[in-house]
């Protein structure tokens, strides 16, 4: 018999936690926390190791590539942080859960293949906005950016949208 | 004194990580079922949880600021592009919708182990690599809509900040409220046990849950 996984916080304490966090950061770094910024960089470098001679010419990726190791900054370490972190609290909780985590009418296959098309979406949209949910919607948002408001009105408004178009893949 | 302190370096990015991933996780973000049943209104958490946090890391830079602790400038404040940022927003909305992450929650998915998040995160590489190399004919798109540099809604709206910030606790609260409401119509939100269950388990809670809601 399996352990029962520990519950979730209450969003309410989740959320002072994480804005506790968010402070901090931008006590000790001067801006806030990220996501996308590291799977930039690591698309720069994985298109180097496919064409090198045209990513060093992309006029998005090359001055990524120019500045030296596109790996080696700020953010990537964060995220390796976020990486931990989630791990060792999941861990702690007994909330580790190998799976393709998906609703009860929709086929792990299918389900894979929405994941990765809406991590293509995601991807494509977090550069066109210049961060995602996490560097312009939280991190804009507490700077009372007017950028970071708008990026959370699109946010939640195509979230809705879509997902009562496909709600039956979480359903 | 002179906050901030501008550290770029190793230990300062792996401790805002760990602490980010690890609220991130406590708060039940590292699974799809939890992040999208957002929008179907049966579970509040992402709008108050990330409400909670812009509020609290809002005020407390208020306060520094108020203290003569932090210069008004000395955070970075993002730039309005106004198309790109709200096509961004849209796109990265309807990504969430159909994939069931962001880039910063996928990050959560994968140190819990969901097989989707690591897919999800291949998708985030090839979307990322696609905009690069049609990133020259969007150029005039990725530029329109300019405002000015670094402004902020008590700037927007020309209201003194503390104004600003009040009106968001209240409607932050209104948001609780209602989320609430609608998510006790709805089953209540997704618990630990239900979207953490081995794969055969999961049918069988969601089966359970239904039928409790019926």
């Amino acid at each position: 018999m399996r352990d029962a996984p520990k519950p979730f916080w209450s969003p309410l304490s989740a959320g002072i936690v994480l804005g506790l966090a968010l402070l901090l950061t931008f006590i000790i770094t001067g801006h806030g926390l990220g996501a996308s910024g590291f799977v930039t960089r690591f698309a720069a470098q994985a298109n180097e190791w496919v064409a090198p001679t045209a990513t060093a010419e992309n006029a998005y990726f090359g001055p990524f590539m120019k500045a030296g190791n596109p790996l080696m900054s700020w953010i990537t370490w964060e995220v390796v942080g976020v990486l931990i972190g989630a791990f060792l609290g999941a861990k702690g909780a007994g909330r580790i859960s190998v799976k393709v985590e998906r609703g009860p009418s929709t086929s792990s296959g299918n389900r894979l293949m929405y994941a990765l098309i809406g991590g293509a979406l995601v991807g494509f949209g977090a550069r066109l906005a210049r961060g995602c949910t996490s560097g312009v919607g939280l991190s804009g948002g507490a700077t009372l950016a007017v950028a970071g408001f708008v990026f959370l009105i699109g946010f939640f408004a195509a979230g809705f949208a879509v997902s009562f178009l496909m709600r039956r893949v979480w359903q | 004194m002179s906050i901030p302190f501008y550290d770029g370096g190793v230990a300062s990015g792996l401790l805002s990580g760990v602490l980010f991933g690890y609220a991130l996780e406590a708060a039940g973000f590292g699974s799809a079922r939890k992040l999208t049943a957002q929008f179907s209104l049966r579970d509040f958490s992402v709008f108050k949880v990330m409400f909670t946090a812009v509020l609290v890391s809002a005020i407390g830079l208020y306060i520094l600021r108020s203290m003569g602790l932090m210069a008004g400038n000395a955070v970075f404040i993002p730039t309005m592009f106004f198309w790109a940022i709200l096509a961004g927003g849209l796109l990265i909305g309807a990504g969430f919708a159909l994939g069931g992450y962001c880039p910063g929650t996928s990050v959560v998915g994968v140190a819990s182990g969901r097989i989707d998040a690591v897919v999800f995160a291949v998708g985030m590489v090839i979307g990322t690599s696609a905009f690069a190399w049609v990133y020259e004919p969007l150029m005039g798109f990725y530029m329109a809509g300019q405002g000015p540099a670094a402004q902020t809604l008590p700037q927007l709206f020309g209201l003194p900040e503390w104004v600003v910030l009040l009106v968001l606790v209240v409607l932050a609260a209104i948001g609780f409220r209602l989320g609430t409401m609608m998510e006790r119509a709805r089953g209540g939100p997704l618990t630990s046990e239900e979207v953490c269950a081995p794969d055969d388990e999961a049918d069988d809670l969601t089966m359970t849950a239904a039928t409790r809601q019926a």
